[in-house]
């Protein structure tokens, strides 16, 4: 059955003759990750026929879902350059701009793990952070009034960054002086978040009223969106990619960040070279940190505009699956986090056309990781011979510890 | 060669069949349902609801849908594909969707709403409207759908107290909101109304209206909570517990039955049939009818009759009620009768017994 479908996909072998220039080479740090994602969607096929519904419906759903139907652009440009009337050629981006608003939490997160990753930790405390950056942004953002826009904005976001930077600067020191495990560390850091959360909703940061919610941020806090309502695009996604850009400078072009690399190929080395091993740990963590705390920043200033107790269903936690997509590079986590974000946002119309639990994109995301994580798989499945293990194994060093 | 026909033909047979189901279904009365958080398996709040959309497609012919919302800025995300499905009737469930349910309405005054548990007018003097609360006047095209579950739970409480051997009983909540704490409330009242007859003094664990506080496991989905709970409440000395925290209670319920040091009064729905396993420790039911009232709402937008505004679920229209208790002697029975003639013409109140 699977190999029959996958077959037209052989037809492009990769790197047979292994032109060493930079496109060969971004060709084969995409092709697993392509084929793992193909092979994810195929399974994913099989098992809504196993429930016995239609595959090609489903994913005609969650195609239109997550970047719209074509009539509908049709439609909206018509009416616009007929009458000048834009809410047509609205609803017809209404879906891609969803799935870019579900996107912009992953990369934020993702970065985070990914640069955790690159030093050699495995910062599972993403979830946490992006709490505490949430919650400490909205608390900027409602309890601060009579501010201009232009300094207020800013300040909240700084406030969420640093509330996610602390959180991620305490296992990073606890690793550092003591040398306790960021893993365990990191997921108890996790839930002190978020009891404390619920202790924040239910009391100090309540609004008035009974829901156990905080209140609204003031407006000269919110990202701005760039259009009407119900669209919810914002300014933050723009940061996001500019924040993923600046991590990347950071990583590949600063003296600093060529340290923490080398810290997570080999720290023995890093040291014998007279790197500061410990101090890398506790900088990445809280760097790292930051970046979690960005995510639910921008999600509060940007899209909810309050936090509540259901405020996140697991960025922080799908960020660690991200990060490995992405190859932990931060372009690479900008892609994944954009297949995620449209996979998740194109799941709502999928459940709703055609009635697939949105479980199903779960079990999508599951088997891509699973593919990502377990390169083999794909190759012995798409017969890819393997690539120098040069780069490999860095990653998975935060893994053992 | 051969398999790339083989492609194609699978392809144009699953075209086929994909306009096969595209093409009907044109004209049919549509229901879509958004969830609140915690699924719509949650065999409590959202599951209930969804009772009344299947009722409906099963009865009424409807087409029936419903959105999961797994975290809170799906709400909005998940009513507006509900509303670019043109659907007759949106149900929401759960008063946390309540500023976004007003917030669509009133962009959509031709569409009709029900919501679960929240009604309009719910501004509170200074509240930003569309932010903070939904609405500051009443909604023609929403309908709230509120439940006096005090007034079951009252019952509930009085037969509680009733049928203690340690003179101790029991409750706790999933989180301190109006809508778990109003069960604990009628509650407190049944158990002090029976003392109050009786000249009993029997204790209530748990909550304590006069101080608004109270046991809570502040989730909605943790078995092991329930069961803690439960051990700890049965070390106080109490043998008969209402939990009001949805799937947390089968904790308890698993507790009691394993120990059978303890009784369980059911939430929301008759528990021996919701968890018919559990029959045999289950005192009671105080029962929330939201699947007949999310039914009823179907049935009136389907008929042209529907109307916003607020409905409440009471004993006399059976929104509320209490289910058979186990094991009541015929004194009891007609005590809970009277209780509940007393409760229906006003003539006992609720807040009376909680001053």
């Amino acid at each position: 059955m699977s190999d029959q479908a996958i077959q037209p996909v052989e037809v492009t072998p990769p790197g047979e003759d292994p032109k060493k220039g930079t496109r060969g080479k971004i060709w084969q740090a995409l092709l697993v990750p392509a084929l793992a994602v193909l092979t994810g969607l195929l399974i994913g096929a099989i098992a809504i026929l196993a429930v016995g519904e239609n595959p090609l419906e489903a994913y005609g759903a969650l195609f239109a879902g997550s970047f719209g139907t074509p009539d509908r652009f049709i439609e909206g440009f018509q009416t616009y350059f007929a009458s000048g009337d834009t809410s047509k050629l609205l609803r017809a981006i209404y879906p891609i701009t969803e799935s870019l608003v579900a996107t912009t939490p992953y990369i934020f997160a993702a970065l985070s793990v990914a640069l955790g990753f690159r030093c050699g930790l495995f910062n599972i405390g993403a979830e946490g952070q992006v709490l505490m950056g949430a919650l400490c942004s909205a608390y900027i953002g409602y309890s601060i009034t009579g501010l201009p826009a232009f300094v207020h904005l800013p300040l909240a976001i700084l406030a969420g960054a640093a509330g996610g930077a602390v959180w991620g600067m305490i296992p990073g020191y606890l690793k550092a002086r003591f040398g306790a495990h960021e893993v365990v560390n990191t997921i108890m850091m996790n839930w002190i978040a978020f009891k404390l959360s619920d202790w924040l909703l239910k009391g100090p940061m309540q609004a008035s009223g009974s829901r156990p919610v905080t209140p609204n941020v003031e407006a000269t806090a919110e990202l701005p969106r760039f259009f009407p309502d119900p669209l919810r695009l914002n300014w933050g996604f723009v940061l996001a990619l500019a924040v993923a850009w600046l991590v990347y400078w950071f990583l590949f072009k600063t003296t600093l960040g060529f340290e923490i690399r080398s810290v997570g190929a080999s720290p023995d080395a890093a040291k014998y070279a007279g790197m500061n091993v410990t101090r890398n740990f506790v900088l990445v963590m809280a760097i790292a940190g930051g970046l979690a705390g960005l995510a639910g920043t921008a999600q509060v200033l940007g899209v909810d505009h309050w936090v509540g107790q259901g405020f996140s269903s697991g960025y922080g936690f799908d960020s660690i699956a991200l990060a490995l997509l992405g190859k932990s590079h931060p372009f690479g986590v900008v892609l994944s986090a954009l297949l995620f974000g449209f996979l998740r946002s194109g799941a709502t119309r999928m459940q709703s056309m055609a009635g697939i639990p949105i479980d199903i994109i779960s079990i999508i995301q599951g088997l891509i990781v699973i593919f990502i994580a377990a390169p083999a798989i794909i190759r012995w499945i798409y017969r890819i011979r393997a690539i120098p293990v040069s780069d490999e194994a860095m990653r998975t060093r935060g893994w053992g510890g | 060669m051969k398999k790339l026909y083989g492609i194609v033909g699978l392809l144009v047979v699953f075209s086929l069949a994909l306009t096969a189901c595209g093409g009907g279904g044109g004209g049919a009365f549509k229901v879509g349902l958004v969830t609140d958080m915690g699924g719509i398996d949650d065999k409590s709040f959202n599951a209930t609801a969804y009772a009344g959309v299947e009722k409906a497609i099963a009865e009424l012919g409807v087409e029936g849908k419903y959105l999961e919302s797994t975290q809170q800025s799906d709400y909005a995300k998940n009513l507006q594909q509900v509303l670019d499905e043109e659907t007759n009737v949106i149900v929401t469930v759960g008063f946390l969707l309540g500023v976004d349910t007003a917030t669509a309405a009133k962009a959509n005054p031709d569409q009709n709403f029900a919501i679960v548990d929240y009604a309009y007018p719910d501004c509170w003097p200074g509240a930003v409207e569309g932010k903070e609360c939904g609405s500051a006047t009443e909604l023609p095209n929403v309908l709230g759908l509120t439940f006096a579950t005090d007034q079951a739970a009252f019952l509930a409480g009085y037969a509680a107290a009733a049928s203690t051997q340690t003179g101790k009983v029991a409750t706790f909540g999933g989180i301190n909101i109006p809508t778990v704490t109003i069960f604990m409330k009628g509650f407190e009242a049944g158990v002090k109304y029976y003392n109050q007859q009786k000249g009993a003094n029997v204790e209530l664990l748990g909550w304590n209206t006069a101080a608004n506080e109270g046991s809570f496991t502040g989730n909605f989905d943790s078995l092991d909570d329930g069961r803690s709970f439960a051990e700890s409440f049965v070390q106080e000395g109490a043998d008969i517990i209402m939990p009001v925290a949805g799937p947390v209670g089968l904790g308890s319920a698993a507790y009691c039955k394993e120990t059978s040091a303890c009784k369980i009064v059911g939430v929301d729905t008759d528990w021996t049939v919701s968890a018919a396993e559990y029959t045999d420790i289950i005192l009671t039911s105080v029962i929330k009818n939201m699947d007949v009232a999310v039914f009823d709402a179907i049935k009136a937008a389907k008929e042209g009759t529907f109307k916003g505004g607020v409905y409440v679920g009471t004993l006399p229209n059976n929104g509320v009620a209490l289910a058979k208790v186990a094991g009541a002697t015929a004194e009891l029975t007609a005590e809970l009768e009277a209780i509940k003639a007393a409760l229906i013409d006003g003539s006992l109140t609720v807040d009376s017994m909680l001053k």
